[in-house]
């Protein structure tokens, strides 16, 4: 078989999507299995590089660089900020099942959905219309033809992207807010105590 | 020649069902936080293969907009994250249960 592959597959493809797969499933592992959580996220921040290499293999180049820029440049750093706010020596809360067997029923559930995704997956059943929005084997960069397919196609999908990015930014700040509902440890940390529960009565009780 | 688009739509299952089961077994929340990530990311792997199979640009657009909806929710998920956290904390930390660690 291993020559059938070199007949339709040049071996540098074939290295690198090799490597690049090792790379996504190794890191995939981490995060599932590793105790850590700051390990866990290192090992995100492989997969999503082993990713970042797969889209470039496909011609995805801009995608590729905005899933560094964003995933392990900005998201895995989130995580890493949260990590350490909460403390990274934390033990994991019930680490008894919550049923007896969860962790078989897990790894059966697995199995069924690896079977299942991989009978659509290899099944040749995307045999839709080609090329209804842009094709890509036009002589185009790729961050033409992505440009163009978003401001005309899909810019109405990417003008409520500004409002989903809206409202997740007031999201933030809503949830970062303290509200005064239970009995806080009087520390000195600089956010208001919220106004619509009393918190400077609060204050005063204390 | 590039490598069989098959060969991409295996590795993305293979990564979303480790995703999967990690959610499912995993106590962490940060941890199986993680793991929607990986599944988000085989999805995307198969936006994009069968972006380059089909020969259309949608699929990648489709990746672009789950690049910003992924970012979305990572920011509102880590603020719950953080607000439970605190609230947990500050409402239980005479319980010397949770002071040992």
């Amino acid at each position: 078989m291993g020559a059938g592959i070199l007949a339709t597959v040049s071996l540098p493809d074939l290295a690198t999507f090799l490597v690049a797969g090792v790379i996504v499933v190794g890191g995939a592992l981490g995060v599932v299995l590793g105790r850590n959580p700051v390990h866990a996220a290192l090992s995100l921040v492989a997969t999503l590089l082993g990713v970042a290499v797969l889209f470039v293999e496909e011609d995805a180049q801009f995608l590729a660089a905005v899933q560094v820029i964003v995933y392990t440049g900005a998201i895995v750093v989130l995580f890493l900020f949260v990590i350490m706010l909460l403390g990274v020596d934390r033990q994991e809360r019930a680490l008894v099942d919550q049923f007896r067997g969860q962790r078989y029923v897990a790894f059966g559930l697995g199995a069924l959905v690896l079977a299942e995704v991989l009978l659509l997956g290899t099944g040749h059943w995307a045999t839709g219309a080609h090329a209804t929005t842009g094709a890509l084997d036009r002589p185009l960069p790729n961050v033409t033809e992505l440009g163009r397919a978003i401001f005309t196609t899909y810019l109405l999908p990417f003008e409520i992207t500004s409002a989903l990015l809206v409202v997740a930014v007031v999201a933030a700040v809503v949830l970062a807010r303290r509200f005064g509902t239970g009995p806080e440890p009087a520390t000195g940390e600089s956010g208001d105590p919220a106004p619509d529960a009393g918190g400077g009565t609060g204050v005063h009780d204390r | 020649m590039t490598i069989d688009a098959s060969w991409y739509l295996t590795l993305a299952a293979v990564l979303f069902t480790i995703g999967a089961v990690g959610v499912l077994v995993r106590r962490n929340v940060l941890v199986m936080f993680m793991c929607i990530e990986l599944m988000l990311n085989a999805a995307n792997l198969t936006f994009v293969t069968f972006s380059r199979e089909l020969n259309d640009i949608g699929g990648q657009v489709a990746v672009f907009f789950v690049l910003v909806v992924a970012a979305a929710e990572v920011v509102v998920g880590l603020g719950i994250i953080v607000a439970i956290y605190r609230r947990r904390v500050g409402a239980t930390a005479d319980d010397p249960h949770e002071l040992r660690g």
